[in-house]
């Protein structure tokens, strides 16, 4: 039982919680396949919020609904020993054996921290770039080609667009950022090639007042339809809506919040891929360590179209919707400039959706108007 | 949406729309920290007042679906709030910095709790006066789209500034502040004064929360305020304690904070960390600028003890 040994130092608490965990052991709640499985998800923020945490909470809704499984969440667990301590009481006191801590943050030290310590939990993370040799082998990452999402979004804002002009609110300029920001722009530049994207970064994930800010920003210099990546969108589909501009969603389905305006969005679709990993568990069997999935995995999906997206717009979505559920799709492919005049992808050099070498991406292509540092 | 190209010139504008936006927050908690401080006490807890203002009129709003109700009930709350800082800090060896930041803590925490219902509702928007209408540029006018409540706070802030000098209210209260000898030379009991004033400053800093939650940005979560409570306390030193600097200082604040998304949206786009300091970088410089080495803090109230 490695439990015990968290006990010394969690002094009482590791104590108790290795008390209830002997006992749960003793009730047969393990191993997890002979009777019942817990679940543990945590949020770095609320888990209604049009965005990030919906999404994961969609998804632990679903497994939720499985037959002999419990799960058990918690919100707002902050990226800092917060989230260990989370973690440990989810482990110690409920007795989860699968755990979805779904902010990025928490992968590093957080999950590579308590992981060794816990053998037979398995630890479950969006995002994380897991490798054999560096990372624990009760850790797992997974995650989905998002960016395809956003260079459909792209395709729909080509159409739309009168002024030529896109906006892009996003927090920072990490690699999911940036292919997502690179995504939409050749999804609209796979329509018009004169197409240009105007990016806005407010620094952090969820900064409300900054974002409503950026949007008007990128309204008043003539970008007119907006998407965005935060962790709520929710404020930036409200204003850029409110000033008249399209958008496009990410994360999750925001359309309730601007029906006339809501083109599509590029979403999680958290349920199934949730549903398949409990399933694998309750099963006995072991989830690979590292997942990825797009959109004909349904790893991701789009928002219905809204009202006022032309035919046009949804015959173009719909034919590269089908080239890219397909397989194989590269929105990365030569010849191709970074905004900087750096050679992206040189003639006949293309980046599969399936690259790994997308997830460290560092540039903004030809047309983004902006800068990652 | 229009394809007028406003280029360089956008970014005057946004600061002047921002300043505008933005600064109503800032103007409402200073003003109301200024009241509180001229009677002689700190309430470092506003931030938790705006933060609970802010759910309790975004969930009223939604309830009745007037946002104006909304308005009132955030004023209500911060009332209390302040009345609870200003009841507590009346018993004897009480701290009122200490309180402030417990109530600060208790507002926020207590915010978090009843409006876990609220964050997915969308309530209806505080209404908007089009002074823009005459211009043909659509950037002007969403810029000159100016919230009601903004104008309710310039009027404040001159109202504030005119009881202070002429009322005898604003006598009783700077003479509380000067001291409670001072009050009771007035014939007036000092904790009464100043428990009236923390729940006025308590009322306007919950409005300032509303103003955030229903119309800039408009919409309720756990992270809507950045800290403009906090820092609204800290303006109220750099405006001398006088309403109508507030009303500058809170749009001085608000203009900066649009600096930066205004220069990467004409594509200033590298150091804009460094943009996003530029409220806090101004601030500090003017403080500055505005200290003197050989006198004390000119405008201070005796009685919260700067000058000692």
């Amino acid at each position: 039982m490695t439990m015990f040994k968290g006990a010394g130092r969690l002094s009482r608490r590791g104590f108790l919680g290795a008390g209830a965990g002997a006992a749960a052991l003793a009730a047969g709640l393990r191993p997890a396949h002979a009777a019942g499985l817990t679940v543990g998800f945590i949020y770095v923020g609320p888990k209604d919020d049009f965005g990030y945490n919906q999404a994961h909470a969609e998804g632990a809704a679903a497994v939720k609904a499985m037959a002999g499984v419990t799960v058990i969440e918690e919100e707002n667990v902050a990226e800092t020993v917060d989230v260990q301590k989370s973690m440990e009481s989810m482990i110690q006191f409920d007795g989860a054996s699968l755990l979805f801590p779904t902010s990025f943050g928490y992968f590093d030290p957080h999950i590579l921290a308590l992981a060794p310590k816990h053998p037979d939990v398995r630890f479950q993370h969006a995002g994380g770039l897991w490798s054999a040799e560096k990372h624990p082998a009760n850790v797992g990452s997974y995650f989905g080609y998002i960016g395809m999402g956003q260079y459909l979004n792209g395709v729909v804002a080509g159409h739309m667009s009168k002024t030529k002009k896109l906006g892009f609110v996003a927090a920072k300029p990490i690699p999911q950022v940036l292919m997502n920001i690179n995504s939409f722009l050749l999804g609209a530049r796979s329509v018009d090639p004169s197409i240009t994207c105007q990016v806005i970064f407010t620094g952090e994930w969820s900064l409300a007042v900054k974002e409503a800010e950026a949007t008007n920003a990128l309204i008043d210099q003539g970008a007119d339809v907006i998407t965005a990546h935060v962790d709520g969108p929710k404020v930036t589909m409200e204003t850029a809506a409110g000033r008249g501009a399209w958008v496009c969603g990410y994360h999750a389905d925001q359309t309730a919040l601007a029906p006339e305006k809501y083109l599509t969005g590029a979403e999680w679709n958290w349920p199934v891929v949730y549903t398949r990993m409990a399933q694998t568990m309750l099963d006995g069997g072991t989830i690979d360590n590292f997942v990825r999935g797009g959109l004909a995995d349904d790893f991701i999906k789009m928002s219905p179209l809204g009202p006022a997206v032309t035919d046009a717009a949804r015959a173009q979505f719909e034919a590269t919707k089908a080239e890219i559920m397909k397989g194989g799709f590269a929105a990365i492919k030569g010849p191709l400039m970074s905004n900087t005049g750096a050679v992206v992808a040189a003639a006949g050099e293309a980046f599969e959706e399936t690259d790994v070498r997308l997830e460290s991406m560092d540039y903004l292509v030809e047309g983004v108007i902006g800068a990652t540092s | 949406m229009s394809e007028t190209d406003l280029g360089l010139w956008g970014v005057p504008l946004a600061m002047l729309a921002g300043a505008i936006r933005v600064s109503t927050p800032f103007l409402f908690v200073s003003l109301g920290e200024c009241l509180t401080e001229r009677s002689g006490r700190i309430n470092l807890g506003l931030e938790g007042t705006l933060v609970f203002g802010a759910m309790a009129g975004y969930a009223i709003a939604y309830e009745t679906g007037s946002p104006w109700l909304g308005v009132l009930a955030a004023a209500v709350c911060g009332a209390g709030f302040g009345l609870a800082h200003g009841a507590m800090c009346s018993l004897a060896r009480v701290n009122d910095i200490a309180i402030g930041i417990a109530l600060m803590l208790l507002g926020m925490g207590l915010a978090f709790f009843f409006g876990k219902p609220y964050v997915q509702p969308v309530a209806p928007d505080l209404p908007s006066i089009p002074f823009g209408f005459w211009s043909d540029i659509p950037q002007l006018r969403a810029a000159l789209d100016v919230n009601a409540l903004f104008l309710v706070g310039v009027a404040l802030a001159l109202a504030m500034a005119w009881m202070f000098r002429a009322t005898r209210i604003g006598l009783v209260i700077r003479a509380t502040g000067d001291g409670a000898e001072a009050a009771r030379a007035l014939g007036v009991d000092p904790v009464r004064v100043r428990t009236l004033a923390t729940a006025a400053g308590g009322a306007l800093a919950g409005v300032g929360g509303a103003y955030l939650s229903l119309y800039y940005p408009g919409s309720w979560n756990e992270g809507i305020s950045s800290g403009q409570g906090l820092m609204a306390v800290a303006l109220v030193i750099f405006a001398r304690w006088k309403p109508v600097n507030c009303l500058w200082a809170a749009l001085l604040f608000g203009g900066a904070g649009a600096l930066g998304p205004a220069l990467q949206s004409v594509g200033v786009t590298g150091g804009y960390y460094l943009f996003y300091a530029a409220p806090y970088v101004l601030t500090l410089g003017l403080l500055i600028a505005a200290s003197s080495p050989s006198r004390a803090l000119a405008g201070a109230p005796a009685a919260l003890g700067f000058n000692r």
